[in-house]
């Protein structure tokens, strides 16, 4: 297999692949990793593209900051190798970790970024409900202004985002976990490396001691995007997280998933898997993560 | 329109002219004729193709020559120090830890990756470093007990790990 001819390019500044992507339109990809670039683009994807934009060359893009009011800013260039082994990641926010982790194998986690990962916008992808569920945002830089997207703004689409042909998208602020704060992400596939999830569920939950205050449920794999089911979320607030209410939010969850048949799994079994997982990613939320457990 | 590119490979500094859409892969094997890293899916899959860019394991078939620009790349044949096998290799071929062989160069260099970064690897760690190498022989099991024999005889002998 060969890849389609196109020139590459390694602007030096942000602002330099900003009028790169202005000038070239439609005809150009910008790349962090390239791992979900040129496989289908080996199987015949992206036959418009003609110049490759690899943003590697651009510094300060490869930080992970963390801010006790913003917090967790995670630049477009970091590997999710790097955010899967974090100190700082799993400290704030271990679930972002996991989230990494799960995501194909190592030797593409050593390439591959999360942002990338949401830019490829795979109904599948194990970065988005995790980001969609503790409402980050993604910083973008256009060629005349820049702005920041809600996560569950950023996926319009199957592999399509809400990004604009000269848009680069080139920070993820994840808010910083309270207190009484607690996320997690499950992903559910056959195999634990490699493989696509059948589905993914994430929770956010705000506490006031055992009720809930506030809750998100976020899901992977069951619609065209990785989605929020506000009414699962909703549904929790104000009550205490016994199984009779998790087997209840699992069924609002399951109920507002649109899921698909295909190889991995027929549309009932993933919608009942959302049910099952629902219910698991918020008692994993209240149970947290351990040291090294990710 | 070919370009030069200049990287690292396997400790010399070396200049090639390829066009931006060739894979490393295909640089190794097709130009270099270093053959030892082997070709599967073509797709990041597999992991046949693995070798390390700047201590990091990554699968060189989605990785284009112009990305390694001023990278330091090691592939098998970078592996053996003045003809010697390392402790790692040895172990491979104690341990009957490859049968075909097809996927021995990739399991190799993702050892390296993971001992040079964690000596004392556990089972889990060494089972997850290997995560995106297929093996259709062996049933992995040969794989990870060498892997683990290197860290245990080096520990042994009180030397350093040089995988």
């Amino acid at each position: 297999m060969v890849l389609p001819d196109f020139d590459y390019l390694a602007p030096k500044t942000l602002e330099e692949a900003s009028n790169l992507l202005h000038e070239l339109g439609e005809h150009a990809m910008v790349i962090a990793g390239g791992c979900d670039t040129f496989p289908p683009m080996k199987q015949g994807a992206f036959a418009d593209c003609q110049y490759i934009i690899d943003l590697k060359h651009i510094p300060g893009l490869d930080k992970i900051e963390y801010d006790e009011k913003e917090g967790l800013k995670i630049g477009c260039l970091v590997k999710l190798f790097d955010i899967q082994t974090s100190a700082l990641v799993k400290e704030k926010n271990p679930a972002v970790a996991q989230a990494a982790k799960y995501i194909a194998s190592t030797q593409v986690r050593n390439k591959g970024t999360l942002m990338g990962n949401i830019c490829a916008a795979v109904p599948s992808c194990d970065g988005g409900p995790i980001l969609i569920a503790q409402n980050a945002k993604i910083l973008v830089k256009g060629h005349d202004e820049n702005r920041a997207v809600p996560a569950e703004d950023f996926f319009t689409g199957v592999k399509k985002t809400c990004l604009a042909y000269d848009e680069i998208a080139t920070h993820i602020v994840v808010p910083p976990l309270g207190e009484d704060e607690r996320a997690a992400y499950i992903k559910f596939a056959t195999r634990k490396a490699m493989d696509l999830a059948i589905v993914g569920v994430a929770a956010w939950l705000k506490m006031d001691g055992e009720t809930v205050a506030d809750a998100r449920i976020a899901l992977g794999a069951v619609a065209t995007t990785p989605i929020l089911a506000p009414a699962a979320g909703e549904f929790l607030v104000g009550k205490k997280l016994d199984d009779a209410v998790l087997e209840a939010c699992g069924v609002i969850a399951m109920n507002s998933c649109r899921p698909i048949s295909d190889v991995r799994a027929s549309a009932e079994y993933r919608r009942d898997m959302v049910r099952v997982f629902t219910k698991r990613a918020i008692r994993k939320a209240i149970e947290g993560y351990e040291g090294d457990a990710i | 329109m070919k370009k030069v590119f200049s990287f690292n490979l396997n400790g010399e500094d070396i200049q090639v002219l390829s066009e931006p859409n060739r894979t490393l892969l295909d640089l190794l094997r097709d130009d270099l004729g270093l053959t030892g890293t082997k070709k599967g899916c073509e797709a990041g899959e597999c992991g046949a193709c693995t070798v390390m860019l700047d201590g990091r394991p990554v699968n060189s078939c989605i990785t284009l020559v112009a990305e390694v620009e001023g990278c330091r790349v090691i592939t098998v044949e970078g592996v053996a120090q003045d003809g010697q096998l390392t402790p790692l290799q040895k172990q491979f071929i104690d341990k009957w830890a490859f049968q075909c062989g097809y996927c021995t160069a990739g399991m190799i260099m993702s050892a390296k990756a993971l001992l040079e970064r964690n000596a004392h690897p556990t089972e889990q760690e060494i089972r997850e470093a290997i995560e995106g190498n297929l093996c259709r022989c062996t049933g992995y099991v040969k794989i990870v007990e060498a892997i683990q024999a290197v860290s245990a005889e080096m520990d042994a002998m009180g030397w350093e790990v040089k995988a």
